[in-house]
């Protein structure tokens, strides 16, 4: 299945990276060919096969629910390209 | 006199404990070597020469009080993606230009404790996305290696790791970090002759590296020898509670590994790694190698690794996937680049400042990765891949109840010239053929160099273990490495 111009659109919006129009055509062409190679997997029989989702074999480990760490709003905005009245500031989003 | 910095780390390490040299003048005489090479490679990107020399005065006064940590002094350098307090950390890209973490990784504050010091942030690809050290927005590194046939062609040094490994290549550091997500320390220390190990996942903790695919991403240490590669992992290794996937495993002592030979192992041949458009010299380098273990008293065994040929398309599905979910944080609001105009809305400055601050590469993979994760292509891209990654760990499970550890190529060419391979990105990917398995199944593996080719640049081998088991890794290569005495080095440094 081919990416049609339309498709990268959609996909540079949900990924919310502006594209201009010659690199909507560039991306198309790579990205159709990666999904070509990638195309082989289907060959592969995996029925039955669980998904492995990391190759970690212990469990996640569990901790006690309370407060490890806190008081650095300083350092939590310190590199903030906008931060006033101790948040990070952007563009109004509610009217 | 040769200079102190073509030292190996234990040298230097020996050096230090009996006082012959001291921290400060070591770390000087890499400054002053950094201040000489540097300009011409691009390795180091961030110079932090006032660190470094607190650290070695510090590291002196131990020293002297007899307190030496594991790495007492030992000049280092260290990936841009590594998060160190108050120095840039950027991960090579534009997107997180002048940031200065506030926290420090918890695998730099485990080799700082051990008394390293580090001379510097080195390149990297952006995001540790590539193979060639070609998409870094501080520019390509120069491999100082060059080629017989052709000394004036630059050559790439590997990636993503290429500041790493062109540093140590080059005598300017003991050892570099690096960070392994498909091959990202194998591949450039196969291309610039220098030794590097991707240890199992889990073993060092993530916690601080800039993530890039988290079920893949694992530290390690770059250096010049396999000794140097087992006493800096013994530094960087271990639990660590801010890492859930941190194993709690103990760590043995790598460095003891020297010297025990390998009389009475299985080593693993898997003929699925001789693929069409193998180097000849690195085709007779794995026999060579194979034979040394003979003569070492291993027994060479013929493995299968039936799903070899699907990793790499495998790879490019999931690690693009977790990329494209780990770099959304960057969009503009808490740390590095923002872009935007007057009357803007917030989804103007996410898109204006992630169009600006992410080069092409890395737009490509979180656009594949977007797609492969969308509704309705999950099952038939991710959920496929995550199934066939099963498949492929599987085959690592059966190999290794037939062998103690495999040998295999690292990188199925030498050093290439910046430029080639750039324009077909599965062209590019086919670096990785060799290293990207071993990371789908989260094992360790070593990449050593062996000899040269016919144009006078290091090729060498991978030894791959089982989980957690890097002391078996250790005590292969350390054979390999007595019987094939490789001792070129680049000239000029």
């Amino acid at each position: 299945m081919a990416l049609t111009e339309k498709d990268v659109l959609k996909i540079a919006k949900l990924s919310r990276i502006r594209l201009a129009p010659e690199e909507v055509v560039h991306y198309q062409g790579e990205i159709n060919g990666i999904l070509k190679w990638i195309e082989q997997l289907q060959e592969v029989n995996t029925d039955g096969v669980a998904a492995l989702s990391s190759v970690s074999e212990q469990l996640l480990p569990w901790r006690k629910d309370v407060v490890t760490d806190g008081n650095i709003q300083e350092q939590v905005l310190k590199n903030a390209p906008n931060a006033s009245y101790g948040c990070f500031a952007v563009p109004k989003v509610i009217e | 006199m040769t200079s102190p910095t073509h030292m190996t780390l234990a040298e230097a390490r020996d050096a230090l404990k009996a006082r012959k040299i001291s921290s400060t003048e070591l770390t000087q005489a890499h400054l002053d070597a950094i201040a000489k090479h540097n300009p011409a490679l691009n390795a180091y990107v961030h110079h932090t020469p006032e660190i470094a020399l607190a650290q070695a005065k510090a590291a002196d006064d131990k020293l002297a009080k007899g307190e030496a940590g594991r790495l007492e002094g030992i000049p280092i350098g260290v990936k841009d993606l590594f998060c160190t307090k108050g120095v840039n950390s950027q991960s090579a890209s534009k997107i997180l230009d002048g940031f200065k973490p506030e926290y420090e990784s918890t695998v730099t504050t485990k080799l700082f404790a051990e008394g390293a010091v580090m001379l510097g942030k080195t390149n990297m690809d952006e995001f540790a996305m590539g193979s060639a050290n070609i998409t870094s927005t501080y520019g390509n590194v120069v491999n100082p290696w060059k080629r017989t046939d052709a000394p004036e062609k630059k050559l790439v040094p590997g990636g993503s790791s290429g500041g790493s490994s062109a540093a140590v290549a080059a005598r300017l550091g003991f050892m570099a970090t690096g960070t392994d997500t498909g091959g990202s320390i194998r591949q450039p220390a196969a291309f610039t002759g220098i030794v590097g190990i991707k240890p199992t996942y889990g073993r060092c903790s993530r916690w601080g590296i800039v993530a890039f695919a988290s079920s893949l991403d694992q530290a390690g240490p770059m250096t010049r020898t396999v000794r140097d590669a087992a006493i800096s992992l013994n530094a960087m290794a271990g639990h660590d509670p801010k890492d859930s996937t941190s194993a709690i495993q103990a760590v043995p002592d790598f460095e003891a590994m020297m010297g025990k030979g390998v009389k009475g192992l299985r080593i693993g041949i898997p003929k699925e790694y001789r693929i069409d458009g193998l180097n000849a010299d690195i085709a007779a380098e794995w026999e060579k190698g194979a034979q040394m273990l003979r003569d070492g008293g291993a027994e060479i065994v013929d493995v299968s690794l039936p799903h070899t040929h699907y990793a790499l398309p495998t790879y490019y599905i999931i690690a693009p996937a977790e990329a494209s979910s780990n770099l959304a944080r960057y969009d503009g609001v808490r740390f590095g680049l923002r872009v935007m105009d007057d009357g803007d809305t917030l989804d103007d400055m996410y898109e204006k400042t992630r169009a600006a601050g992410f080069g092409s590469e890395v737009k490509r993979r979180i656009l594949i990765g977007t797609y492969v994760l969308s509704a309705g292509y999950y099952d038939a891209y991710y959920k496929k891949a995550q199934k066939v990654r099963a498949l492929i760990a599987q085959d690592f499970k059966q190999a290794f109840e037939h062998c103690d550890a495999i040998l295999t190529p690292t990188a199925p060419s030498d050093a290439f010239v910046i430029g080639e391979n750039q324009d077909d990105p599965v062209a590019m990917y086919m670096n990785d053929v060799f290293t990207i398995p071993t990371s789908m199944a989260g094992l360790p593996g070593l990449a050593l160099p062996t000899g040269l080719s016919k144009t006078g640049l290091p090729i060498g081998l991978q030894i791959i273990g089982r989980a957690f088991d890097e002391e078996t890794v250790f005590k292969v290569a350390d054979v390999i490495e007595q019987a094939a005495s490789f001792t070129h080095a680049p000239e000029g440094y």
